[in-house]
């Protein structure tokens, strides 16, 4: 008796076979391929014990929350994309950059190929290690504040933290954006802090803007416990570093130059 | 009416509910994309944890797929399902995510140090198994660390197919469609991903039969 193969019992088993019938047929008198199929069976019946969590009852309404202050006024407009701050935002500095590119190019010495290139990246890198460093800036002081949250009295049931939150949101979208730049860059220690970041960030954006001292105190040692703090003024630091060193040098005035050609 | 009619029926009320909001959303009521977006958003972060393995990639996931959806919806043909329209950018975009996270950690060249999906917080995680039964062993985290690496191991066309195909139930037609493949080729791929799975899996899993054998089957 010719048997059937994998291919066919994968098939089968996933609901893509073309001739069930005949598997079918087969499967019922032949105890070896039913062995086979059991077998794949097993396989999947264990990965479908794989838990997804429970994002919650009203994940729908957390999303839409996210989501609804970046939506263009009118739907099905997909240029609107570009248009929504935090890519208006990105946008811009791509613009900023391409043009600083441009006249950097234009203004420098030709024949010097290798070192245009050069300047250029450093120039992308500066603009990026400049904004990345003002969001971190931002980031530190939120989460210092948050840090720094308690309530007025032993007797305050709730600590309104909804000033953090929002901040948080919004950080949120920039930091998603400098992440996926600083990838783009090959920058993966700086992306791998921001990923961490992102992940306290969405803890506090998505927690409620009152909590009770007991749900304020599980936020702050998150952070803590993340020494998320002390990672993002180490990576502040070392970029405010690689901006001081990737500053240009002055430019020499005509008249210093006139003087050295003469001399 | 039996359990199954009853089942269509819904599945069409909610479709048509679905179109009169995609209409109403396209006419500039933005509340109306609110309905879709509440009453599709678990269904796409299942889809979207399932492919990406993280919590915090899927929300990212759920949130894109929505922004994108309303940007193109111009472009959803009022015949379709909505919900499966928006399962696709969402699950374009879980690969998309797939590829940059492959990228970074590739990078990075060291195992991820902690993904908060609760698993630190899985008693489980803390078990010390000695001495694993065939039995325990199906129940184990050994078990389950063995299956998020076997699914990590498939490439992102594989994993995309056997998520969307295996645990999510779409149309071949549908998948080959986000794949950007022909029918054919995307049962073949379908293939690959149970194959890999198989052979990554099979030692660690007890089979009725063998559980028949050796009479521990509940």
């Amino acid at each position: 008796m010719k048997h059937l193969k994998e291919e066919e019992l994968i098939a089968y088993r996933e609901g893509v076979a073309e001739q069930r019938a005949v598997i079918s047929e087969h499967l019922a008198g032949c105890e070896e391929c039913r062995g086979e199929l059991e077998r794949i069976d097993a396989v999947l019946a264990a990965l479908d014990t794989l838990p997804v969590p429970d994002p919650g009852g009203d994940y729908g309404r957390h999303v839409w929350q996210q989501i609804a202050p970046r939506l263009p006024e009118k739907a099905g407009q997909w240029w609107q994309v570009w248009m929504e701050p935090p890519r208006l935002a990105a946008a811009g500095g791509i613009l900023a950059l391409i043009l600083v590119a441009f006249v950097a190019g234009r203004i420098s010495k030709r024949g010097n190929a290798p070192d245009n290139i050069a300047n250029q990246g450093q120039v992308r890198e500066r603009v990026l290690v400049v904004a990345v460093g003002e969001h971190l800036g931002h980031s530190e002081r939120m989460l210092v504040e948050l840090s720094n949250a308690a309530p007025n009295n032993p007797k305050q049931k709730e600590v309104n933290i909804s000033a953090q939150q929002r901040r948080a949101e919004d950080l949120l979208e920039d930091n998603r954006l400098y992440r996926q730049t600083a990838l783009q860059e090959g920058d993966a220690g700086l992306a791998s802090v921001l990923d961490e970041l992102e992940r306290v960030l969405l803890d506090v954006a998505h927690s409620s803007g009152e909590v009770t001292p007991a749900q304020l105190e599980a936020i702050q040692k998150k952070i803590e416990g993340r020494g998320i703090l002390f990672k993002v003024r180490v990576v502040n630091k070392e970029l405010q570093q690689r901006e001081e060193a990737t500053r240009p040098a002055p430019a020499q005035k005509e008249s210093a130059k006139r003087e050295r050609n003469k001399a | 009416m039996n359990r199954m009619q009853q089942s269509v029926d819904s599945t069409q009320a909610i479709a048509e509910s679905d179109a009169v909001a995609v209409e109403r959303t396209l006419a500039g009521d933005r509340d109306a994309y609110r309905v879709l977006v509440e009453r599709h958003s678990h269904n796409v972060f299942r889809l979207a944890y399932r492919m990406t393995s993280n919590r915090h990639d899927a929300e990212e996931v759920v949130q894109e797929a929505f922004l994108r959806g309303y940007q193109k919806l111009g472009q959803f043909a009022a015949r379709s399902n909505f919900g499966t329209w928006v399962y696709r950018i969402a699950a374009n975009y879980a690969i998309d995510r797939m590829r940059q996270r492959q990228k970074e950690e590739s990078r990075r060249q060291v195992p991820r140090a902690e993904e908060s999906d609760g698993m630190e917080n899985d008693p489980l995680n803390r078990v010390q198994d000695t001495a694993p039964t065939p039995e325990r062993l199906t129940q184990s985290i050994e078990l389950r660390k063995q299956m998020e690496l076997a699914l990590a191991a498939l490439s992102e066309a594989e994993r995309t197919a056997f998520v969307m195909r295996h645990w999510e139930g779409c149309g071949i037609e549908e998948i080959a469609a986000v794949l950007k493949s022909s029918s054919n080729a995307t049962k073949n791929t379908v293939f690959r991903a149970v194959q890999k799975l198989r052979q990554a899996l099979q030692p660690f899993v007890e089979t009725k039969t063998q559980a028949r054998a050796m009479g521990t089957e509940s």
